[in-house]
């Protein structure tokens, strides 16, 4: 059994209320915060542990926080994101549905570290289920003195509050959760300047996830060296995957970074393997938006070294071979999965959520999305296999927010790894609709 | 001062500058195209992406090059920044997918535009866009809504600049029109039917780099390129009253602002002098606005032509 | 787009008057438009599951924005009507990984079911089908949203008892 720190008390009864989180040792970490640390020594000790933000881009947490501008007179403000939308990822409604008192500890803490007195946790309009549990714990940790005015006399104030957003993808992009937040459309910002000058009300701000925020609490409670012994160079602690599609055990893990993709896959702790006796096809290791690697590059590296559940090894191969750790969100396809079909499915995705600020990504996802349900439904040309290449290459790095390479890295993935799929499709249409799913009729062919 | 070098000229400008209006200040060939910045609108820029710019150095203190291009309307200088515009093949690549993207699901509908011959985007295609078209899908389409009785809107044709919500939000006193839905279903709008009027509403189609905001009271009289426009001024009480008048012989036929070499206002106008004030005695004519030489408006020379106007305005006297 | 017509007066009920003050007060003074999200929210709830011109003139009179800053927010976030509905609305995700478990036959199946397309309402006004992009229940997949709760690992079956269920239970 891998080591748990985020669910090592998700299975214990009622940890949802305040009195069993409380039981359980919970708060500890801000008590030791706020009667024996100053901000600045949080701050270091999320620095010593390596702690990466959990939402996709793995960013050093304790690095972003130093970035913040702490100008005179001026509130700064910690936003949690909470907007978890990425396709495959549904980690942190897990954590925030289980053990909302972890999540709003880490806010206090990081909150302390930051040296904000108000914080938001953004959460996607959705989960407004979970909007409610938030309130309750949140309520409860007032009543509770952890909240409020003066909390445990450290002279230290501090809100936390929460919103919903209300469908929007794009609004895990954190610019454009800070204009949500600020109850406009979720159009990400032009950077410069950044959140930490100017963000929430033009005001310092830093975005972080709700897994990152979570796993301060016990980077406080037992130091930052602790935390970082765990996991394997740059890539410290430990990580909750989602685990989706085609496998025996779909669901949230914890898993110490550096065990092995195959450990991960195959082992009953984790996924257990391909379901129905299955064989692999492919894999998309890290959400939607990473590139998807094809079954011989899925355990193992181009170099034939075994891959690990790290953000390097995963990465390992460029584009070309490898794909990204991301937000975590594992996505198995079986031997009967039709990739073109998922691939249109995620472009359908991206074309819908772009949120048709800048050129590239508003016209350019629609025609992806085009293009491919005509190749899916068999209206396809073989000039339109480059066709999207280029589109993609297009795209990509020419957007204002990163959700353009998140529209074009599954493309072109797709394409370079699974491009006779794609012109079998062009091919033998018919043959192709018969296989997808058996949903598809030719009769269906309306593109 | 810092310093800067674009495409190979380098120049010193003031803290915070961004690399647009840095190269505006050496003009010429090295300035980047820009579709929806506009150097008088707050918040403008950022959002066409046509003036994508390579930055080969960061800054004299971190000369590591940006990993990817960046938007030079919005990205501040730094002391020693080297970048290419025109000398780097990844922005003009950039550029052309970029006028690939605006051209897809644009009409195309030159021909019947009263924006044709002045069209930012007419102007950007000959330059960076490419003969023929990849687009084999169905262009996007959009219900028409009025929006009064003074300016068209063809939505087809908007290419989402925002520059008029901005006019709007920055110019006029109140904004009842702006960026409704999302993606590529995007669209300007009131939502519900209602008229864009106020005194200062037109300058909205004076900010449209494309035929999508166009003068109802000009609407199919005249292409711009028959026309001669001239610098004209009046007394006006709610603006400068300093406009182009673009007659026909001895008539007016439209009423704008002042445009410089990057099409953008000298100074805003108001609805009075553009849309209600077509009377010739009513202006004081100052002489032809030069307009530049490549420009298909220049081909009737009228800069050239000996012009009889009698100024008998009894207002400006 | 939509006209106006006229209509009884728009007004929320007092309780929710009281919540909306008191989720306004959890922003600074002058930044109350960051409620508006939420306020969407409560009002499509409270005034027929979907968002009429009078309701958004309305909310912008509430916190004093102009009208066209509602109409901008409520027509980017797919979460809003902007035309009526039926009583229930399903939300079915079609997204990825919940098609790799079956999602498309479940929306095929109810299609089928209510005679409907998405998009449509059965001429009873009782259901709305809708697809929508990803929930996070990829792992629980096949889905759907029905108001605040999620039904997940859905088969036909379950579907076939929980439309009855609520066939039932609105008749």
């Amino acid at each position: 059994m891998g080591r748990k720190i985020l669910l090592e008390k998700t299975g214990i009864e009622n940890i949802n209320t305040y009195e069993v989180y409380r039981r359980e040792g919970g708060y500890s970490a801000v008590e030791k915060a706020l009667k024996k640390m100053t901000p600045e020594e949080v701050v270091e000790e999320v620095k010593k542990s390596g702690l990466r933000g959990r939402g996709g881009a793995g960013f050093p947490a304790g690095m972003k926080w130093s970035f913040i501008a702490k100008p005179e007179g001026v509130p700064r403000y910690l936003l949690c994101n909470a907007d978890e939308s990425e396709p495959g990822t549904f980690k942190d409604r897990f954590l925030m549905e289980k053990i909302p008192h972890l999540l709003i500890e880490g806010m206090i803490l990081s909150s302390y570290a930051l040296g904000c007195n108000t914080s938001y946790i953004y959460i996607r309009g959705e989960y407004m289920w979970i909007l409610r549990i938030l309130e309750k714990a949140l309520e409860e940790a007032r009543q509770n003195g952890w909240l409020g005015k003066n909390i445990l006399k450290s002279g230290y104030d501090l809100e936390i509050y929460v919103s919903p957003g209300a469908g929007a993808y794009i609004c895990g992009e954190e610019t454009a959760l800070i204009e949500s937040l600020e109850g406009k459309r979720g159009n990400p910002r032009m950077k410069p300047p950044f959140p930490a000058v100017k963000g929430l009300w033009q005001s310092p701000t830093v975005v972080n996830n709700v897994e990152t925020i979570s796993s301060v609490v016990s980077i406080v409670n037992n130091g930052g060296e602790q935390y970082a012994s765990i996991g394997l160079g740059k890539s410290t602690g430990t990580k909750l995957i989602s685990a989706c599609g085609n496998i025996r055990k779909p669901g949230v893990y914890e898993i110490e970074l550096g065990i092995s993709v195959e450990e991960f896959l195959y082992s009953d702790e984790y996924c257990g393997g391909i379901n129905n006796g299955k064989r692999l096809k492919a894999c998309i290791p890290g959400g939607s938006s990473v590139p998807i690697l094809p079954h011989y590059l899925v355990t193992k590296t181009a170099n034939g070294e075994q891959r690990l559940m790290t953000y390097e090894s995963l990465a390992d191969g460029g584009f070309a071979t490898g794909s990204m750790l991301g937000s975590g969100g594992f996505i198995v396809f079986d031997e009967d999965q039709c990739i073109v079909r998922n691939t249109w499915n995620f472009s359908r995705f991206y074309h819908h959520e772009s949120c048709g600020q800048c050129s590239p990504c508003r016209e350019g996802t629609g025609w992806m999305d085009k293009v491919l349900k005509r190749i899916e439904y068999g209206k396809g040309n073989m000039h339109d296999i480059d066709l999207l290449v280029s589109i993609s290459k297009n795209i990509e790095g020419n957007t204002i927010c990163p959700l353009g390479d998140a529209a074009a890295w599954p493309v072109a993935s797709a394409i370079r790894h699974f491009r006779e799929e794609f012109e079998w499709h062009i091919k033998e249409p018919v043959k192709c609709l018969e296989t997808n799913y058996g949903l598809v009729k030719e009769t269906e062919l309306e593109a | 001062m810092p310093k800067v070098t674009i495409d190979g000229v380098t120049i010193e400008v003031d803290e915070g500058t961004t690399i647009m209006n840095a190269a505006r200040k050496v003009g010429g060939e090295i300035v980047p195209p820009a579709m929806c910045y506009y150097s008088k609108l707050d918040k403008s820029g950022g959002k066409c992406r046509t003036c994508l710019v390579e930055v080969t150095k960061g800054s004299d203190k971190d000369p590591r090059p940006m990993p990817k291009l960046v938007a030079s309307c919005s990205t501040p200088i730094m002391d020693g920044m080297e970048v290419s515009n025109k000398t780097s093949q990844k922005v003009l690549d950039a550029r052309k997918g970029v006028v690939e993207f605006l051209l897809i699901n644009h009409p195309l509908d030159c021909p019947v535009c009263d924006q044709a011959g002045e069209c930012d985007l007419q102007n950007l295609s000959y330059e960076h866009g490419t003969e023929g078209t990849r687009f084999e899908e169905k262009k996007r389409v959009f219900d028409k809504i009025d929006i009064g009785p003074f300016i068209q809107l063809h939505m087809t044709r908007c290419i989402m600049c925002y520059r008029c919500v901005y006019t709007a939000d920055q110019i006029t006193n109140e904004r009842v029109h702006g960026v409704l839905k999302r993606g590529d279903a995007s669209e300007i709008g009131t939502y519900i039917e209602k008229a864009i009027d106020n005194d200062f509403s037109g300058n909205v189609i004076d900010v449209c780099p494309v035929g999508a905001l166009t003068d109802k009271t000009f609407r199919f009289k005249s292409r711009v390129w028959f026309l001669n426009p001239m610098d004209a001024h009046r007394n006006c009480d709610k603006c400068s009253g300093k406009a182009v008048v673009w007659m026909f012989g001895e008539e007016i036929y439209r009423v704008t602002g002042r445009k410089d070499q990057y099409a953008e206002v000298e100074e805003f106008i108001c609805n009075t002098c553009r849309f209600e004030t077509k009377d010739l005695a009513k202006w004081t004519i100052e002489g032809p606005r030069h307009i530049s030489r490549e420009s298909v408006i220049s081909q009737g020379h009228y800069e050239m032509q000996p012009l009889k106007i009698e100024n008998n305005n009894e207002e400006t006297k | 787009m939509h006209n106006m017509e006229t209509r009884e007066k728009i007004q929320f009920k007092p309780e929710t008057v009281a919540e909306i003050n008191r989720i306004i007060s959890q922003f600074p003074q002058g930044k109350q438009k960051s409620a508006l999200l939420r306020i969407l929210h409560i009002a499509q709830h409270e005034f027929g599951n979907w968002l009429s011109v009078e309701v958004m003139d309305y909310i912008a009179e509430f916190l004093n924005i102009k009208p066209i800053e509602v109409y901008e927010v409520a027509s980017f976030y797919s979460m809003y009507n902007l035309n009526p509905v039926g009583k229930v609305v399903l939300e079915v995700c079609h997204t990825g990984p919940c098609c790799l478990v079956g999602a498309e036959k479940m929306i095929k199946h109810i299609e089928q079911t209510l005679n409907i397309k998405p998009g449509e309402t059965t001429s009873d006004g009782m259901f709305t089908l809708k697809t929508v992009e990803c929930l996070g229940a990829c792992g629980y997949g096949p889905m759907l949203q029905i108001g605040e709760d999620y039904h997940e690992k859905l088969t036909i079956e379950k579907l076939d008892n929980l439309l009855n269920v609520i066939k039932n239970k609105n008749n």
